[in-house]
């Protein structure tokens, strides 16, 4: 195929969409080693292998590594298609894949060997966080310098999240991870005490405001109307809920720090619009199932649409949840316990991990030139293994932190706590075991995935290369 | 509580705080004007079939959306929100938990005050007494000392007949509340072929096996180098100080002839904490009624 003027940039997906597959096995089977390695400790070999070290692996990979392969394969397909133009810079692009694996690799080797920051979803240490820079601005010029060069007028609804993304990251990345290097190995924060916890916290939850929210509703705006082939339920709704949600997720960091040193006044003005929240995510949620509408019964035999249908059910689960869980009263019951764990994952696997796993699927058979994936069937396996998986995580967990926030809170007639804390640790073994069990199924999910790309890759007859080729924007109005 | 270094940063956080909530309901208003009917599009198409309906707001999601601003609104009304404002009602997430402390002492007070009627042995041996102690210590004591309070390196097993500071139940009493501080200084100055000689010399004294020359020039420098100015001539210790007695079998920091090196080059310092303030006069009665009971029952 020869990559001229008048076609997309497909390598560059290509690269990105299988790397998502693979690095989603390595962060998910790094997430199984731990969940294992709290049902039965016995498994934490040394200390490169014990959970202290594996556990951030397993965060950044799952997080940057597969999140952040599906966001950057999805937002150069969708913004090249939707803009009608090819990429801004192949070379910039090329640099972007190698210099994110160069981080991916840097992280899966300095974790390990316990060079950390300390600051949670940000703990690479800060030449690494410069090379993260690097490659995010290369980033953000081929994504806007292809929307700049864009030949339709008005830009899609899934490039302003994408654009979102794009720019907080930026900004909470480089804000948050101002430090001070000691060493080429170590440094210390920039900031002190509760304002750092602060600043920490106004990332973290950014981190998934933007990059596991923002840019993955980008992903569900163009994926969720294609492959149902309707159009999106309301342009009306995608305006409001697009501004309120940017707007809104910067402020609610300060809820991960409920009853601690930070002023009272932070702590409600977290809560606050953690709670005004809801509306704006639950638009996004609305806006790509009602888009459905007209088209349901598309939803009983395309298990791709099932993922993404899903995927949206648990991103309205969680973003319901998530305001719950900032009111003050059940924090106190929920804060340190694996509900909170629980709830995470109802974000990471039902929403972030299955909408990614929906797209790649759309994407795969028209980026190797093919009619579709290997094997529909197994896609439908896929599902349901993975619906099962999570359904059991989340569910264990729940269980598991109530619980504990109920057998914490025990007080006896004299005063006394009902039960000291390994007693809490020893009731939630059997919850443990379930999350391991439903862990290791999204897993094995991930592993059939693997099988049918490999197969849809290798095997079966190419179709013509046309749909590579630019989409005229004539009857664009 | 007022944290702001001035009245300008109270504002800042007051006027932001309010016209960011106005603001979402502002968006919501004025996006809520319906245009276009059901069933058209924008008009606008991408990548051959995107296109987008013009269908307005659900009116249940506008409800939803509107009572989280009010809810917002009058939340900062009651509660402290606006900067050091602190609400109608008063609340602070420090005045709640002085609230539940202060409710929590005066429904355990009756019992508590019991408890300090009676005598630590008496205390150790009353049962009702004896299961608060032991649920107090699962709280506070058992990370350093275990759960079944038999130690481990650098912490002392709190259920054999050895008192580092003295067992009587004032001396326990004393060592919760005010805490200790242990400290073997550093000898490396004696040389390390002295100290060889003293690590065989105490290993000896338990009855483990020893090189008998070094043993004999071990026990010379015992007295000659100074060990005995605080763990006596007999090597059997002093409480006062908290040197440990040398000639039993209970090593805090190891009885390897390596360990016991490095003891003496390199001293120890080790510290319990002080409760008294933390946990109170009538806690730290029942813990050391606690403690007490737990060498009792395995004398």
């Amino acid at each position: 195929m020869s990559e001229t003027q008048s076609t997309y940039n497909y390598k560059v997906v290509r690269q990105f969409a299988v790397m998502t597959v693979i690095w989603g096995i390595v962060g998910m089977l790094v997430g199984v080693i731990i969940a294992a390695q709290l049902v039965w400790p016995d498994l934490n070999f040394g200390q490169y292998l014990h959970f202290g070290r594996l556990r951030p692996l397993h965060t950044n990979a799952v997080i940057f590594a597969f999140g952040g392969s599906a966001l950057f394969a999805t937002s150069y397909y969708v913004v090249q298609r939707t803009c009608h133009t090819r990429i801004f810079s192949d070379g910039l692009a090329a640099f972007t894949f190698w210099g994110w694996q160069l981080v991916i690799v840097l992280a899966a080797i300095t974790l390990p060997l316990g060079f950390t920051s300390g600051k949670e979803y940000a703990e690479l240490e800060w030449p690494i966080d410069i090379l993260i820079t690097v490659v995010w601005v290369a980033y953000a010029i081929v994504f806007f310098g292809t929307i700049a060069k864009r030949k339709v007028t008005h830009i899609y609804v899934a490039n302003w999240f994408y654009g979102g993304f794009i720019l907080a990251v930026a900004l909470l990345h480089v804000v948050n991870s101002a430090a001070i290097p000691v060493s080429l190995t170590k440094s210390y924060s920039a900031y002190a005490g509760v304002q750092d916890a602060m600043v920490q916290w106004w990332y973290g939850h950014n981190a998934v405001g933007f990059f596991l929210t923002a840019g993955f509703l980008g992903m569900m705006y163009y994926f969720v109307p294609k492959q149902a082939g309707r159009p999106v339920y309301s342009y009306r709704l995608s305006v409001v809920h697009f501004w309120a949600l940017i707007f809104t997720y910067m402020w609610a960091g300060p809820h991960h720090l409920h009853y601690t040193a930070l002023p009272d006044w932070a702590q409600s003005v977290g809560m606050l619009f953690s709670l005004i929240l809801l509306a704006p995510s639950w638009g996004g949620m609305i806006n790509g199932v009602m888009t459905l509408s007209g088209a349901w019964h598309k939803l009983r035999d395309d298990p791709i649409l099932k993922f993404l249908i899903t995927s949206l059910s648990f991103y309205g689960m969680s973003t319901f949840e998530g305001p719950m869980m900032a009111i003050k009263t059940v924090n106190a019951l929920s804060h340190y316990t694996d509900w909170t764990i629980g709830h995470v994952h109802s974000g990471a696997l039902g929403w972030v991990a299955m909408i990614s796993i929906g797209s790649i699927y759309y994407l795969l058979p028209r980026l190797y030139g093919k009619s579709e994936m290997f094997s529909i069937k197994l896609i439908t396996v896929h599902f349901w293994v993975s619906t099962i998986g999570v359904v059991l995580y989340i569910a264990s967990m729940w269980i598991a932190g109530v619980m504990q926030g109920l057998m914490w809170r025990a007080v006896n007639l004299d005063g006394t706590l009902t039960y000291s804390f390994v007693e809490s640790v020893k009731a939630s073994y059997p919850f443990w075991a379930i999350r391991f069990l439903g862990g290791f199924l999204f897993l094995f999910g991930m592993l059939i995935m693997a099988y049918n790309m490999v197969k849809t890759i290798t095997s079966g007859r190419s179709v013509d290369d046309a749909r590579v080729v630019l989409v005229p924007a004539a009857h664009h109005a | 509580m007022n944290d702001f270094v001035n009245q300008f940063w109270n504002w800042y956080v007051i006027l932001f705080v309010l016209v960011s909530i106005i603001a979402c309901g502002v968006l919501l208003w004025m996006q809520s004007v319906p245009t276009g009917g059901k069933g058209d599009t924008t008009g606008h198409v991408w990548d051959e079939t995107l296109e987008e309906y013009n269908n307005p707001l659900p009116k249940w999601w506008m409800w939803l959306f509107y009572i989280t601003v009010i809810f917002s609104l009058v939340y900062c009304a009651l509660y402290p929100t606006l900067g050091s404002y602190q609400g109608m009602l008063g609340w602070s997430s420090i005045g709640q938990l002085a609230k539940e402390v202060a409710k929590a002492d005066e429904q355990t007070k009756p019992l508590y005050d019991k408890y300090m009627k009676m005598d630590l042995p008496t205390l150790a041996a009353d049962k009702e007494g004896n299961e608060t102690g032991k649920r107090l210590y699962l709280t506070y004591c058992m990370q350093c000392h275990g759960a079944d309070a038999r130690g481990s390196k650098g912490f002392p097993n709190l259920a054999d007949q050895d008192w580092q500071w003295g067992g009587e139940p004032e001396a326990i009493v004393q060592t919760i509340s005010a805490g200790r501080i242990g400290m073997m200084p550093p000898h490396a100055q004696i040389g390390a072929e002295t100290i060889k000689d003293l690590a065989n010399y105490v290993r000896s004294l338990s009855g483990l096996p020893a090189d008998s020359l070094r043993v004999a020039k071990g026990q010379e420098a015992f007295n000659s180098v100074g060990c005995s100015g605080c763990h006596g001539p007999d090597a059997k210790g002093m409480q006062a100080l908290g040197a440990p007695n040398l000639s039993d079998k209970i090593w805090l920091y190891g009885s390897t002839e390596a360990s016991i090196i490095e003891t003496i080059t390199k001293g120890r310092t080790n510290q319990m904490p002080a409760w008294k303030d933390f946990l109170g006069e009538e806690k730290v009665h029942v813990l050391a009624a606690y403690v007490l009971s737990l060498s009792a029952g395995n004398k």
